[in-house]
């Protein structure tokens, strides 16, 4: 494309197929505590 | 639904449902950005440019929209743009939720502490009881039993020692991963845990052990020193910049592979925070720092009118960041190739429900910031009991059913905040506010930018 550059294709729909499992970490767990953005952290169930 | 936004001098577009982040030219952006400012579905992607769209961007070479046009439909048929998000089941997401397992404890192995920071949300170790005390080693195996019966089939349990300061407590934290080790295996578990700790009595001793057991080192300090001082100041009312760093720097060379995070706060007496977080990164590159958590009235709480000033520190601190990307800043990480699962994404923090918070007299609340709010006491680990109404409760909570949630580009990456200073700010757990969410976007669309820096798509 000439106008467009894609940094990263429809990973969230492709996520549904295998996803909720619920064996990844809990957020506000990682880093501190009162964070609760999610999107940082690892999908356990690669 | 599509969110266009510049940071960094880069044009972006994420297509909020299904995920995928376009890094767009001038033309391209301003066209998508009308289209989006329209439409919520980009319905008149299915047929030729319309002329109302043309004639609102007379800057521009008609032919050349046309040709962008071109492109962004072959975007949506690719289902990357204007993508619906009735591929989520939200049965399934919500059973899911109701099983009310939980999986991840705050222990507060101390509801004592030996610094007075300004801002404690717990009231500088107490919790506004007090009652100042540390955990015994009964109340905490029960706490482990109690984690290993709720956790169903969930393999991974998560424990975090918290406080209060938890290094006051030690003995009880030792006792509790002798235990928790000792009982994992016969009942298919895997424990990890974590500290979040002050400093101020680190030793050789507890530092190599945190460095053996701790999946995740906490090491609270708030940046500068005189920053650090004014606001952590220890129960004499000196600071405690110059007792905690030298510490803090021997734990972090002694870390090896496994994680750590100096965390600091920043509040509206010192809202350049981005001078804070280089700071600590001049200590350990893995640096956290975000803003206190207060009620409207508190004299250090973030104000509204604070957020253009906070909004443009973190477009500073990004700037600074795309420079020297050794340094690893928590909240402007986002994984968006391999990051958590829509249905992760749809529920958060999982506080009530996966995640709750244990007191040294083994009282159970949603979370570490509900502790000491008997509306919200779950139960006890003493006696056994659990208020599966109110967990559910929590379970119940997610992105649809919070309604600002529903209608925001970010609901996907923030996960619907957190209920505690939901509670706390605006009164009800089921309503974000508005403070929290424009800096929670603001630094989504920094981390996105600089992840577009980073594949070398700015120029």
């Amino acid at each position: 494309m000439k106008h467009i550059k894609t940094l990263n294709g429809a990973t969230l729909k492709k996520s549904a197929a295998h996803g909720g499992c619920g064996e990844c970490q809990t957020s506000c767990q990682s880093a501190c505590k009162t964070s609760c953005t999610v999107a940082n952290q690892k999908c356990e169930n690669r | 639904m599509v969110h266009t936004f510049q940071c960094l001098g880069v044009r972006i577009a994420v297509d909020v449902n299904s995920g995928a982040v376009h890094v767009l030219d001038e033309l391209t952006y301003d066209l998508l950005s009308a289209l989006a400012e329209r439409e919520e579905n980009g319905e008149s992607l299915a047929g030729e440019l319309p002329a109302a769209l043309t004639a609102a961007l007379p800057q521009y070479d008609p032919a050349a929209l046309a040709e962008a046009w071109e492109e962004l439909r072959e975007l949506k048929q690719g289902g990357l743009l204007f993508e619906a998000d009735d591929y989520i089941d939200r049965d399934k997401a919500a059973s899911m939720q109701q099983q009310a397992l939980v999986k991840a404890l705050c222990l507060h192995v101390s509801h004592d502490c030996n610094l007075r920071c300004k801002y404690c949300f717990a009231s500088t170790g107490d919790f506004g009881t007090g009652k100042r005390m540390t955990m015994d080693i009964d109340t905490a195996k029960q706490a482990i039993d109690f984690v290993i019966a709720k956790s169903g089939n969930r393999r991974n349990i998560e424990v975090d020692f918290f406080g209060g300061e938890p290094l006051m407590a030690m003995d009880t934290v030792k006792a509790t991963v002798e235990y928790a080790r000792s009982i994992e295996e016969q009942h298919g578990k895997c424990f990890r845990f974590t500290i979040t700790t002050n400093g101020v009595l680190l030793d050789d001793e507890n530092i190599a052990y945190i460095n053996r057991e701790m999946s995740n080192a906490v090491l609270s300090m708030d940046g500068r020193k005189e920053v650090n001082d004014d606001l952590r100041p220890t129960i004499n009312g000196k600071g405690s910049y110059d007792v905690i760093v030298p510490k803090f720097k021997k734990l972090i060379a002694g870390r090896g592979t496994k994680d750590y995070y100096l965390r600091g706060t920043f509040t509206r007496f010192h809202k350049d925070f981005a001078e804070d977080v280089k700071a600590l990164a001049a200590i350990g590159k893995n640096v956290s720092v975000e803003p206190v958590v207060g009620k409207e009235t508190d004299p250090y709480a973030i104000q509204e009118s604070d957020l253009p000033e906070l909004k443009a520190e973190y477009e500073k601190l990004a700037e600074y960041l795309k420079d020297h990307r050794e340094t690893n800043f928590f909240h402007f990480n986002v994984d968006l190739q391999q990051g958590p699962c829509v249905i992760k994404r749809l529920r958060g923090c999982g506080a009530g429900c996966e995640y709750v918070a244990i007191t040294p007299d083994g009282d159970i609340y949603p979370c570490h910031q509900f502790v000491g709010n008997e509306d919200y006491k779950l139960g006890s680990v003493k006696d056994g009991t659990f208020d599966n109404s109110l967990s559910s409760r929590f379970a119940g909570l997610n992105v649809y059913t919070r309604e600002e949630c529903a209608h925001c580009w970010a609901r996907f990456y923030c996960s619907g905040g957190c209920s505690a200073s939901n509670l706390l700010v605006g009164g009800d757990i089921n309503h974000p506010h508005k403070v929290g969410c424009e800096l929670e976007r603001k630094r989504l669309e920094c981390a996105i930018a600089l992840k577009a820096i980073d594949a070398g798509m700015d120029e």
